[in-house]
């Protein structure tokens, strides 16, 4: 059922807003005709959330989303970027434990869902971290996330807000700087 | 999941519904209407009894009552906020699809919780204030409104009526306890959870009555339960909840003796069948006497519940609490009287009012609770619960 939640960047939605979002990204994708379907015709996406932020904390709030991208053809595919209206910026990131201590960073070349496989990002693992929230994102509304494969194709996931404490983003004082 | 048995099936399964024992999978498994099926699961299937998400109908309605059950009474922090609401009823939808399976929620931090759904079941519905935003108030089912003041009611606030209601249900409490941090968890800073009501299933009630006995035949769930759309279009497919609670005064109780409290519920207290008869299921006869007084006594129970017209019908579904007595006494005891049918104030109202009226056992119970909710149609498979009411908004 989750499945009704992602709308494919050459499908139309019933939100006045999304639409368009959805004309742009038509454009996007009918520049590829390259014999290799898109990439993002070749995820699922399921079990897509994202945590709830205040989003008052000088600069913006931080907050982060999780999904599980499910690949089902031959080929790996790469996500490459990421982002949404709701934050100025969308990072990739892991979790790696540095001597004892886990920390946030981004990850580099992005996150690889490989062939008939799947990508769970969950708290404490991989995830979209949303840095410069300036509004409040509360529990039940939902955020809309394009995400961006290597090739350029896009697939957008709208994910519903959720209380949650876990995924603490502010413990990375390595990654201050970037944090803002 | 050949495999998969239905857990213990009592009398009463058999009387609330086909629909249960399709979604239970056991259409292969000759049942006989008014024989008793019974056993202890297999180690096996233990646990992995499942009922749908999906459907026409929400589960845990017309399904046979599982052993614990809690419903939890919500308020919304702006009623007019459709858009939260909207949002609440998708992530319950997200979750319970999958805790109905034995999968973790999507936010589920205690996911091993979650691996014996144990016939689990997730139902939603809305209360009035939801209908009072100028977008939804011409969506309102015409009876959706609180029930009529009755002379016996003695309501607390703490048990009044809310925006929402989910009633969780399955036969393992621990199952349970997690699905209802699964529904809380998630949007607990945008609501206010006003009450929880818990309670078990039993054939009996902790007066010692074989309870629950009167539901409606097989064949008039459509009728009675199944709301058809007429009033509300996009309510076709649910129903309507009257929860009340009911305070059972169990030192009063004590101090009658048996015959006196057959007489008061118009029903023994071995097996449940009526004065006039030898089986629980045997039809009352109201008119039998006995020297000239009637074996049923006008005032027992059983003959101020009685339907007087085919309309007074409805799915009972009781759940017995036993909480932790308030300083000074010695019991807190009652029970958590759910009933479902398409149309309270014709169905229910009437009944209640006789038994407002006049009603033996009005003695020793006294209702705190009472709230209405009109229950969501079930969601379609990739819909979620409500779509109905706001899909064309």
């Amino acid at each position: 059922m989750a499945r009704r939640h992602i709308l494919r960047s050459a499908r139309l939605t019933a939100l006045a807003a999304a639409t368009v979002a959805s004309i742009a990204l038509l454009g996007a994708c009918s520049t590829d005709s390259t014999d290799n379907s898109p990439e993002a015709d070749a995820v699922t996406v399921s079990v897509q959330w994202v945590k709830a932020v205040e989003g008052d904390s000088p600069g913006g709030g931080m907050t982060a989303a999780f999904a599980k991208i499910a690949n089902g053809s031959d080929r790996d595919v790469r996500i490459v970027s990421a982002s949404s209206g709701v934050s100025e910026q969308v990072q990739l990131h892991e979790v790696v434990d540095s001597g004892g201590t886990t920390t946030m960073k981004e990850k580099d070349g992005g996150f690889v869902v490989p062939s008939n496989g799947s990508l769970t990002m969950t708290p404490g693992g991989e995830h979209f971290m949303f840095m410069g929230v300036q509004r409040p994102i509360r529990a039940g509304q939902q955020v809309a996330i394009t995400v961006r494969f290597a090739d350029g194709s896009t697939t957008r996931v709208d994910a519903l807000a959720r209380d949650f404490d876990g995924n603490q983003e502010n413990y990375s004082p390595d990654h201050s700087g970037e944090h803002r | 999941m050949t495999g998969r048995k239905p857990a213990r099936i009592s009398r009463r399964t058999l009387l609330t519904g086909g629909a249960g024992l399709a979604g239970l999978g056991v259409g292969a498994v000759a049942v006989g209407v008014g024989h008793e099926l019974s056993g202890p699961d297999s180690a096996e299937s233990a646990g992995q009894q499942t009922l749908p998400f999906f459907g026409e109908h929400q589960s845990g309605i017309a399904t046979p009552m599982q052993a614990h059950a809690a419903f939890l009474g919500i308020d919304l922090l702006d009623p007019a906020d459709h858009v939260t609401l909207q949002g609440f009823l998708r992530m319950w939808s997200q979750d319970a699809a999958n805790l109905v399976q034995g999968k973790p929620g999507f936010s589920d931090t205690e996911q091993e919780l979650g691996t014996a759904p144990s016939r689990l079941s997730v139902a939603a519905g809305l209360g009035p204030r939801v209908f009072t935003s100028p977008t939804l108030a011409p969506r309102r089912p015409s009876w959706l409104a609180p029930l009529p003041a009755f002379a016996i009611d003695r309501l607390d606030e703490r048990w009044g009526q809310t925006d929402l209601v989910v009633a969780v249900a399955s036969d393992d409490p621990m199952t349970l306890a997690h699905a209802v941090r699964v529904v809380v968890a998630p949007i607990r800073r945008r609501c206010r959870l006003r009450w929880t009501q818990q309670g078990f299933h039993h054939d009996r009630n902790l007066f010692g009555q074989v309870d629950g006995t009167v539901q409606p035949a097989d064949d008039r769930y459509d009728d009675l339960v199944w709301d058809d759309g007429s009033d509300q279009q996009w309510m076709a497919g649910g129903t309507s909840l009257v929860l009340r609670r009911i305070a059972m005064n169990m030192d009063t109780w004590e101090a009658i003796d048996r015959p006196g409290r057959e007489l008061s519920l118009g029903r023994t207290l071995d097996n449940g069948a009526p004065l006039t008869g030898t089986a629980e299921h045997d039809e009352p006869n109201f008119s039998a006497t006995r020297g000239g007084i009637p074996v049923i006594p006008a005032e027992s129970h059983i003959a101020r519940a009685h339907q007087r017209t085919d309309r007074e019908q409805f799915v009972r579904r009781p759940y017995s609490y036993d909480l932790a007595p308030e300083p000074g006494e010695s019991s807190n005891s009652g029970l958590i009287f759910a009933t479902y049918q398409r149309d309270p104030v014709a169905q229910f109202v009437p009944v209640q009012q006789r038994l407002s009226d006049h009603d033996a056992l009005n003695e020793w119970t006294t209702p705190i609770g009472s709230a209405v909710y009109a229950m969501l149609p079930g969601a379609s498979r990739d819909g979620y619960l409500g779509e109905t009411l706001f899909g064309s908004e």
